[in-house]
């Protein structure tokens, strides 16, 4: 026993204490780490409450300012301490605590009902969305009606289709932002506004199906030869193909203008049908309602998509490969439709952003958007469309709120504390889908991972 | 058995090699309809890559594969599945966020009208534990439940031929027994079975004939009954009697 009695004194075994080794370290206690997270809290405050740098050199300075002023420091943490105080030894004043568990449960539970009430709700809820996206746009400022297409609906878009990829079909697509050139730069050779002239000048309009096809295409291209690969070997290679075309863009000086872009403005998308007669020019607002359409069609395309034959192979491939290719699926042909699907998608969004702001350069389209629309993916709920949805408006509008309140420079450093906390906290997601809710609870109890790319893992590899 | 009829499945001097290793070196197998084969061998004998070469996961360096008398190495795997071949692989590999019901839909997956009521009944009347839990994610079954739900699914594929890679890996040997029991039950009810073990005393009591695999190579071609009797398979595969 833990004891180690005299006994067995031939053995001579080194003592033990093994009820020593049982214990934690003081440090790893409950109640520890949590003053620790309250002193972190107290010295984010002090940050963000101090002087704060104007230009990118002072961020520095500023930061020096902040801890050697003693007194905004010191009362920060002090709130902290005694915040931490009262809550670890304060208990009488308070309601029985609540465990996790019983709040991802809490969550859960009108989750659950709502998608078993069946289709109706949902399309309410839906129309309501769409109404709300319709009138409120109208009662802002003109600054916000531009991030509000520019930032929050082509990010929208891109999310849509990247959660298709992801999401569902367990890619890990990092380049997603090179279709999404592509897109653009679709639209801009066809609207003869490259140094490249092209067969016809067609309107942006005309070329929305041209540059879907494209984008098309080059996942095709892309695709066939890599999607044998898993994981985080596809990761590399899609950041690879977005290193290229980025480069390619930056250096075909004769076909793409090269860094300084499209050497003309990209028209304005027109139609001009049966008398109708009507121009989307300089105004976000009609782009707007361009963008809405385009989501509403996509989600509706998509959701139907997912509960399909197809979504359904899509889940087997995301959960075991090996598996589904057994059971007679066709696993390269999903991936590459999965693939293929977003690719088109990114296009899609590309057209819109090229043909409202006019002109595009290589450095519209950098490697940090991938990144920022896979966050806001699994920000909202990796497989849910609604996640998506929300998860990609909460934090492409969020940057532009605390611009009334932080320093342009800091904006991303809030993002970045939000991201790590939400993953902490709901690694699900905003509005999780029932699928990956089941992963991570599954992955809690020791089966199978949650990784991104899918629950595979648990068995033999 | 008219001698004019080929075989259900015929391996024709097989090679299969991953890079330079050669795991399979020219192994002739033939498994006539309604028997129960048994392919035994050691770690690395090269069983499972002659089960993935045969479901068409793995293509082969030289020789055939032939189903029905047909040629079928170089088929993808989802159209083997589709020619009746169902492969309930190594490692049981069940989707684990998947109920059940709907692992057992994705056997089904190459009939577009998907699963049929009465395939899900034969299932889950040969195996109740999995009826009582279709609602379960597989994840949380058991082991011994988890391969019963991916006979299930491979079953659900109506394949002619049944290839079963260790079902009995890492279970106990009551459950075993039970599953043994049951893959009788599937060759009585009509569909022929590939088995691949290690536990070879459980193996030959079931099967009709076996093969002996030794580093790639076929040393033993023999009926069931000779194999278990023979001095060399008890020494090295049933744990009996000295080496």
């Amino acid at each position: 026993m833990s004891g180690g009695t005299a006994s067995e004194e031939s053995f001579r075994r080194p003592k033990v204490d093994v009820a020593r080794l049982r214990r934690d370290a003081w440090y790893r206690r409950p109640r520890w780490r949590r003053l620790l997270g309250f002193v972190v809290a107290g010295l984010a405050l002090a940050v963000v409450t101090g002087p704060q740098g104007a230009g990118s050199t002072a961020l520095m300075s500023s930061l020096k300012a902040t801890f050697t002023s003693v007194p905004r420091l010191g009362v920060c943490v002090g709130i902290g301490v005694l915040l931490w105080a009262v809550r670890e030894f304060g208990a009488p004043l308070r309601a029985p605590a609540r465990t996790a568990q019983d709040g991802v449960a809490r969550g859960v539970a009108p989750l659950r009902r709502f998608y078993a009430a069946g289709v109706w709700p949902k399309l309410a809820v839906g129309a309501l969305v769409l109404l709300a996206g319709a009138v409120i746009p109208n009662l802002l400022s003109p600054t916000w009606q531009v991030v509000f297409v520019e930032q929050m609906g082509v990010y929208l878009l891109l999310a849509v289709g990247l959660n298709v990829v992801i999401g569902w079909a367990g890619l890990l697509d990092l380049g997603f932002v090179a279709f999404y050139a592509v897109g653009a730069y679709s639209v801009a050779f066809w609207t003869g506004s490259l140094p490249v002239q092209p067969p016809v000048v067609l309107n942006p309009f005309v070329v929305i199906p041209i540059a879907v096809l494209t984008c098309l295409a080059a996942g095709l291209l892309l695709g066939t030869p890599t999607l044998r690969l898993r994981g985080d070997y596809l990761a590399i290679v899609t950041l690879g193909f977005h290193e290229i075309v980025y480069l390619v863009a930056k250096n075909a000086d004769g076909f793409t203008g090269g860094s300084r872009g499209t050497t003309k403005m990209i028209p304005h998308p027109s139609i001009h049908l049966f008398g109708l007669d009507y121009n989307w020019m300089f105004d976000p607002l009609p782009y707007w309602y361009l963008i809405l359409a385009f989501t509403a069609i996509l989600v509706v395309l998509f959701s139907r998509l997912e509960n399909s034959r197809i979504g359904r192979a899509w889940t087997a491939v995301r959960e075991d490969e090996v598996a589904a290719q057994a059971s007679g699926l066709n696993t390269v042909r999903y991936k590459l439709m999965a693939f293929a699907i977003g690719a088109s998608t990114s296009g899609l969004a590309g057209v819109v952003y090229a043909s409202k702001v006019g002109f595009i350069n290589p450095d519209n389209f950098p490697l940090l958007a991938s990144i920022l629309v896979l966050s806001y993916v699994i920000f909202g709920g990796m497989g849910s469309i609604a996640g998506v949805l929300v998860g990609t408006a909460l934090l492409t509008l969020l940057p532009q709120w605390l611009k009334s309140y932080v320093p342009a420079e800091d904006r991303y450093m809030y993002l970045g504390g939000l991201l790590v906390a939400m993953m902490i906290f709901r690694p699900q997601g905003v509005i999780p889908s029932r699928r990956r809710q089941r992963e991570i609870k599954l992955a809690e109890s020791g089966v199978g991972g949650a990784d991104a790319t899918g629950a595979a893992g648990g068995t033999t590899s | 058995m008219s001698e004019s009829e080929p075989p259900l499945l015929e391996l024709d001097r097989l090679e299969v090699s991953y890079g330079a290793i050669r795991a399979l070196r020219g192994i002739s197998v033939a498994v006539r309809r309604g028997e129960v084969v048994a392919l035994l061998g050691a770690n690395g004998a090269g069983k499972t890559t002659t089960l993935r070469t045969v479901s068409g996961l793995l293509k082969p360096r030289s020789g055939g594969v032939l189903f029905r008398g047909e040629r079928i190495d170089g088929v993808p795997a989802h159209h083997v599945v589709a020619l009746g071949i169902a492969h309930a692989p190594e490692g049981r590999r069940v989707f684990p966020v998947m109920s059940v019901l709907e692992n057992l839909r994705m056997g089904a997956y190459r009939f577009r009208g998907g699963a049929r009521r009465e395939d899900l009944d034969r299932v889950f009347g040969l195996f109740p534990r999995l009826a009582e839990r279709r609602t379960q994610l597989a994840g949380t079954l058991s082991g011994g439940e988890q391969q019963m739900l991916a006979i299930g699914r491979a079953l659900m594929a109506r394949p002619e031929l049944l290839l079963l890679d260790e079902p009995s890996m890492g279970l106990a040997p009551m459950v075993v027994r039970q599953i043994f029991e049951i893959v009788r039950e599937i060759n009585q009810q009509g569909t022929t079975v590939l088995l691949v073990e290690q536990n070879a005393a459980q193996a030959l009591r079931l099967a009709t004939r076996g093969y002996v695999l030794e580093t790639g190579a076929v040393v033993m071609e023999e009926t069931a009954e000779v194999l278990l009797r023979d001095d060399r398979v008890r020494a090295a595969y049933l744990g009996e009697g000295a080496a």
